[in-house]
């Protein structure tokens, strides 16, 4: 009987909302004054890429006459192009953050089409003159950060030589790899980094292969740039080894062997996007930056860090953040002996040639193909 | 699963019972539709208890659930998008599966599918958009095709297991894939992404007018009533059937088995070839690692809950795609995390295979009071 009742209720409840379902879903949407919708290519507790988004998205929550709506393990195929009509259908979002690279062309550009007066920001996406204006790209320059970690790293090992789990020989991989041997070449300048490419951004299974061989190989300190850090760490930790962290501060997961870490900032940027939408003003449609535009972050120090990788690492991480640093500096040469940045030649942060990277700097062990 | 007895109409055709009665015409009938209806009832009522255990109510998920999937005009079209190519690989296990075979390797199908129709997209940049479309469809049937025929090759002349064979398969297409779009297919513009040229925005095959959803529905729809035609209604279905009730006797009646069986792979993996080069024609633009976004490996519960018949396939895909389209709304509106999609998928699964045990033995239907 009781059941009976509380079913019917339910019932009532339930068809009742059927019949008005469109008038309240557009009372709801009216109720806050703005829906954000995020969209993630992974779990959103990965420790990793997600989660760092998942923070920014949190950091959202938190602010007033906003509401926040989030789905995970969307694809990058049609699924994406759904998920953000089902948002803007059924949720009334007005503001989209795909997080992942792969939603952009084509999933993305055809949605701010098709919504005009919807804004779309998208995570790692090249925007170009061509795609839509209601659609812009953000990304940051994580490698300042690997650099930071680089020097932490170069102090750290004991036996010079480093570990860098990474997922594809692609250039944002190939430009962290290098920024952070560069880093532990200025503490150490003996210093190697050995590479593992996985082949993919989440394959757990040869990323913990990945770390166990370099250990065995006598790596000491490990970063990575996979999608999910986690088994890295985990590893590297139960391994006896040290490691330097990426997308989120993973120092929960090892707390002894959490060296520092190279962290997205999105908990900054996300609010401050919403306030530069509320306030009027356009965000631009190509948004980049590093650390000193709190783009990108470093893990506070973890306990095994001597004064001096401190010291060292504060340096330059103070005039990164005034903006008067140069990591790419000339003379660069790969680790095939052939010189890449000639003498004399900057390319600083913002360098479109970097974003076409395609070697490994010397002092790295390993191939891109 | 059996294979036999798929045939309502001829079950009753052969049934000696057979009288003027309702039931007793049309039992089997009933059953194939109440047995599966009911076996979905009990596992939405047990996911139900599921969900109450997470402190959510159930009858707010069956609302979201069918809000996502059917309760709107957008939620059919986004249901129907998701159901187009699992519609296509569900068939690629379905038609071995008359013979007996279990194929599991859909997704590596799907993914030579996509790469041949790209590649031959990309070589007859000249030709005329329908011609050029004609040509994709031909290659993607050819190339996935040919590679579950490899399968049913190694079965027929080398004794290998073909569900091992052609999940093996799915590896090696994955990474031929990668191989090419990451090589000598790659679009050197395509920096942080490697992905293949694009095939051109005018050989796109769009959507069905009106609508939102691509063409791919009707190529599903169009394969499955062609399988069901070929396999229930023609002298080659027949003796597929009596090859996979008894390989020895097919043999002893003189029926050629191993072109049985490399006919029925090819056609498999080209209906699961044709979806990769829909995926590529209506949604992608090009070939790169979103295409394995699983579809080939959906498609295998598609077909096992469709009890491998080809015309069951047809709503069982479009129940599947509704599951998938309203994920996304339970982990909004109820915070519950994707997994609970696949949860929910599972349990339909096992309920749908512990019901076979139910056929033929509810009294009722069979007439008899």
């Amino acid at each position: 009987m009781d059941f009976a009742k509380i079913s019917r209720r339910h019932l009532l409840r339930g068809s009742a909302a059927l019949t008005l379902g469109s008038v309240l879903g557009v009372r709801s949407a009216a109720a806050a004054d703005t829906t954000i919708g995020f969209i993630y290519v992974g779990s959103r507790d990965d420790y990793g890429y997600n989660q760092a988004h998942a923070q920014g998205a949190a950091a959202l929550k938190k602010m007033r006459g906003l509401k926040v709506v989030e789905e995970e393990k969307v694809p990058e195929t049609d699924a994406v192009e759904k998920t953000i009509e089902s948002m803007v259908n059924l949720d009334g979002a007005s503001l989209l953050f795909p997080t992942s690279f792969g939603y952009y062309n084509p999933h993305v550009i055809k949605m701010a089409n098709k919504f005009p007066k919807l804004r779309f920001e998208h995570c790692g996406g090249l925007w170009s003159d061509k795609d839509p204006k209601n659609a812009g790209s953000y990304f940051g320059y994580i490698d300042e950060a690997q650099y930071v970690s680089g020097i932490v790293a170069g102090y750290s090992t004991k036996s010079g030589k480093l570990g860098f789990v990474a997922a594809k020989p692609i250039p944002q991989v190939l430009r962290n790899i290098n920024a952070f041997t560069l880093g532990a070449r200025l503490a150490n300048p003996k210093a190697t980094t050995q590479v593992i490419f996985t082949g993919d951004w989440s394959m757990p299974v040869k990323e913990a292969e990945a770390t166990n061989s370099l250990i065995d190989q006598g790596v000491d300190v490990l970063t990575c740039h996979v999608d999910g850090p986690k088994t890295m760490v985990e590893n590297a930790a139960r391994r006896g080894a040290m490691v330097c962290g990426y997308h989120v501060n993973q120092s929960p997961l090892a707390p002894k062997a959490y060296l520092t870490g190279a962290e997205w900032n999105w908990e900054a940027l996300y609010p401050k996007f919403v306030k530069m939408i509320a306030s009027g003003e356009a965000i631009p449609n190509f948004y980049r930056g590093g650390l000193k535009e709190e783009i990108v972050k470093c893990s506070p120090y973890g306990e095994a860090v001597s004064a001096q990788a401190r010291k060292h690492a504060d340096d330059i991480k103070a005039k990164l953040m005034a903006g008067d640093y140069t990591i790419f500096k000339g003379p660069i040469m790969d680790n095939k002996g052939k010189t890449v940045i000639t003498a004399g030649t900057d390319r600083g942060q913002k360098d479109p040639e970097l974003e076409k990277m395609d070697y490994l700097v010397e002092g790295v062990i390993g191939a891109t193909s | 699963m059996t294979t036999e007895a798929a045939d309502p109409v001829e079950a009753v055709a052969v049934s000696p019972a057979a009288g003027p009665g309702f039931l007793q015409r049309y039992g089997t009938t009933i059953e194939y539709i109440l047995i599966p209806g009911a076996a979905l009832v009990g596992a939405l009522a047990v996911f139900g208890i599921f969900v109450a255990l997470f402190g959510k109510n159930p009858l707010d998920l069956y609302f979201y659930m069918y809000q996502g999937a059917f309760g709107t005009w957008f939620s059919w079209q986004n249901t129907l998008t998701r159901a187009a190519p699992l519609i296509l690989t569900a068939l690629c296990t379905a038609l071995p599966a008359q013979l007996g075979m279990v194929i599991i390797g859909g997704e590596g199908a799907l993914l030579i599918g996509a790469l041949s129709a790209t590649s031959i997209a990309l070589a007859i940049p000249w030709a005329p958009p329908l011609v050029v479309q004609i040509t994709m469809v031909c290659a993607g049937v050819v190339g996935g095709g040919l590679w579950i025929t490899l399968a049913g090759a190694l079965r027929q002349y080398r004794g290998v297991n073909e569900t091992i064979s052609s999940l093996l398969l799915v590896y090696i297409g994955l990474a031929i894939l990668n191989h090419l779009v990451e090589g000598v297919m790659r679009d050197p513009s395509s920096l942080n992404k490697p992905s293949t040229r694009e095939i051109g925005a005018a050989n796109m095959i769009g959507s069905i007018p009106g609508t939102d959803v691509h063409w791919g529905l009707v190529f599903g729809v169009v394969a499955a009533f062609a399988s069901y035609v070929l396999i229930y209604h023609t002298v080659f279905g027949f003796a597929a059937r009596v090859a996979g009730g008894n390989i020895r006797a097919a043999k002893i009646v003189g029926l050629g088995v191993g072109k049985l069986i490399l006919t029925i792979c090819f056609l498999a993996g080209g209906a699961a070839g044709l979806a990769g080069m829909i995926e590529v024609a209506a949604v992608q633009g090009r070939t790169n690692a979103n295409l394995a976004a699983g579809y080939g490996f959906t498609g295998i519960l598609v077909a096992f809950l469709a009890r491998q018949n080809p015309l069951a396939i047809i709503p069982v895909a479009i129940l599947l795609g509704g599951i998938s389209a309203s994920g996304g709304l339970l982990q909004r509106r109820l915070g519950l995390p994707d997994a609970s999609v696949l949860v929910l998928q599972g349990i339909i699964f096992v309920f749908v295979l512990a019901s076979d045990a139910l056929y033929g033995r509810i009294a009722f239907l069979k007439g008899k009071s």
